[in-house]
Parts: structure tokens; sequence; C-alpha cells
């Protein structure tokens, strides 16, 4: 089902930071089975990771839109999911968001921040300075995660709060997190 | 020669059995609810653009059932990057069906894209869908219809229908409701 390679978990291991391997580590005690996404730099070894899992189907969306739409079928077949965008994807979805809460499913994303610390596209800065203020007004519970060892417990507490509670969950991945794009190359 | 959407979408429907239906907002809402209330029917009222992806949301998570979405040519233009994304998968239980009058309907038949050429076989032909059709009249229907319940691969299926508005029958519209039933009667609880 699955048209993306699978590789090998032996041959992704040295690009990905630990706390990424903290969030698939969550994905897994969870039983998420699909993870869509919008691609980030930020998120690229936890694609990596997702990728090589046999348990996990990926999805390349053409827009964030198309994910809440799918997480919505997905929560609709039994099944949970988790969404990888950046922050400029959240203000293409907004009037999607409605799909949630009127239907008041579960969906959980997490977003990798930009545009909030040493920045250097100005392009990023609108979208990134507003992310949270537009999840918040469009009713998802948003958290946020700086600290490399804070992820993991707050990506696990996200997934429960949606699929226990029924709620829209977003977290916010610092750029601190992150760490300096590198304009050099 | 064209379709007339209502026996259409109702033929479509007959002899249902487990299958999973996603009605695009507007008037395909009011066609579905026409040819009678279902508790698998998922009447999406809102977030245009989306009827496609919920879709193949829906046929990931139940390779074993058919799936079938009927949208508008409007309610597609609006999300149609969703062709290049269920390429990617090509769930062999989904179909994928757009009544297509080159008009929107719901906000007083302005035209639509298709209207002026843009031809929605031929673009998801190009994202790389592989069994696209396109049906001009009624006797066409039957063979979609055996199509769709056979499972047998993706169908996308262009109905040219005639323009104009239909009466406006009107189904469930608390979200929270259709989704909850939707999932006590799949048994998709999770």
């Amino acid at each position: 089902m699955n048209q993306h390679t699978v590789i090998p978990p032996a041959d992704v291991g040295l690009a990905i930071r630990p706390w990424q391997h903290d969030i698939h580590a969550c994905f897994t005690a969870a039983g998420i089975t699909h993870v869509p996404f919008v691609p980030d730099a930020g998120h690229k070894g936890l694609i990596k990771l997702c990728e090589a899992d046999p348990s996990i189907t990926t999805t390349v969306l053409t827009t964030e839109e198309e994910g809440i739409a799918l997480a919505t079928g997905l929560w609709l077949g039994g099944r949970r999911i988790v969404m990888l965008m950046q922050s400029s994807g959240v203000g293409n979805c907004v009037n999607l968001f409605s799909l949630l809460e009127n239907c008041r499913a579960p969906f959980v994303a997490l977003v990798t921040m930009r545009g909030e610390f040493a920045e250097f596209n100005p392009w990023q800065i609108p979208m990134g300075k507003r992310t949270g203020a537009v999840l918040e007004l469009m009713g998802f519970d948003v958290y946020r995660a700086d600290d490399a060892g804070a992820v993991g417990d707050t990506v696990r507490g996200a997934i429960d709060h949606a699929f226990f509670s029924r709620r829209a969950v977003a977290v916010l991945l610092g750029q601190r997190l992150i760490g300096r794009k590198d304009w050099s190359k | 020669m064209t379709i007339e959407r209502r026996r259409a979408v109702a033929d479509l429907l007959a002899e249902r059995g487990d299958m999973l239906l996603v009605a695009g907002l507007g008037s395909p809402v009011y066609d579905v609810f026409a040819a009678g209330d279902h508790d698998l029917n998922f009447y999406n009222w809102g977030a245009m653009g989306s009827a496609a992806m919920i879709g193949l949301g829906l046929a990931l998570a139940q390779p074993d059932r058919p799936v079938v979405v009927i949208t508008g040519d409007g309610e597609m233009l609006m999300g149609i990057g969703a062709f290049a994304t269920i390429a990617q998968h090509r769930p062999a239980n989904l179909s994928i069906i757009i009544l297509d009058n080159g008009q929107y309907a719901e906000t007083g038949m302005q035209p639509t894209a298709t209207s002026f050429g843009v031809d929605l076989a031929a673009v998801a032909t190009a994202c790389g869908l592989p069994d696209v059709v396109t049906l001009q009249s009624n006797n066409e229907v039957a063979a979609l219809h055996t199509r769709i319940r056979a499972r047998g691969g993706l169908t996308i299926a262009v109905l040219k229908i005639a323009p104009g508005d239909q009466p406006h029958t009107i189904p469930l519209r608390d979200g929270v409701e259709i989704a909850n039933r939707f999932i006590r009667h799949a048994a998709t609880a999770l």
C-alpha cells in the first residue's frame, strides 16, 4: 500500500535526533498507523523513521488541508494518525479545521516552527508569528516543546488527549529545538 | 445527452451492502439523502474540497469495504490536488463519483472551471489514476454500479449531469451525530 521506498532503520540512524526517536516510539506505543505530511527540514529524521516502519503508512500531501480530511476519514474508519507539518501550513488549513470541530474528530499535528528564532527567511515570519494563535482561535489545544528532553512526553500527552477526549491537538516544536537552518550550503 | 443526477445517484446506491459513503457539500448531500438515508452516509456539509480525501482515509482504514465518494465538480476542483495524493495509494476499494454540471448550484448557478473547459477526468488521468471514465448518458450508470461493487480497482467517474438545481432534501446536519452514527454502524470506534 505504501508506495515509498522502505529504508532499513540501520541506514537512517545517524541523521535522526534523539527526540525524533522519542516521537517515533510514541507512535508505536499509541498504535499510530498513518502519518501524512507536508515535509519540513525539521521533520526530516522523523519522516525517515516513519517511512522505514512497516506498521506505519505515510502519505505525502499536496497541501496540509488534505491531511485534515485524510485524518477524519481514517478516524471514521477506526485508525489513529498523526500529521507532520510546518508552521506555514497551519494557515493553509483554517476552514478545514471546521471538519474536526463539527465532528469532534480527534486529531494530532506536530508542527515544526519557522519564523520565530534566528530566522533567515523573513517570508516565514508572518505565519510563524501567528501559528499558535490561529490554532487556538480554531479550537485546538496547543502544546509546545522547546526542550529536547520534553518532546516525547509532550507528544505522548498530545496523542492521549486527542484520542481519549476527542480533541484537536497541535504540538509546536520550537525553532530552537530544531536548530538554525544552515544557509551556507 | 446528459445524466439525471437524482436517478443516477439512486441507481448507484441501490443494494449498497456495507458501502461507506461520503457525500460532498451542496447538491450531492441532497442527492444522496433523496436516495434514502443510511447510517453509513457521511454528509460532509462543509470543509469544501475535502470529500475525496475523507474517502481516501476511509478506504485505507477499511480495505475490505467499498468506499464511495459522491461529490460535485466545484467541490472536487477546490481539492483537486487530492488526485495526486490518492495516486500514491490507489486503494482498490475507492470510487470517486463526480457529478459535473459545470455549475455551483448552491450559490446561484455560477459557472465552474469545468464549464470553461477543465476536464476533471483528464486531470485525474494525468495524476496517474488508472481507471477514469466519463459518463454521458443514463444507460451507462448500470455498468458503473457493477464496477463499484466489485471493488476491483480505484475508480474515478465523471458524470456529465443535466444543468439546473434540484429540490433541497435536507439530512442530518449535526457533525457529531453524523460521525457517531457512522462509527457505531461501521463498528469502527477507536
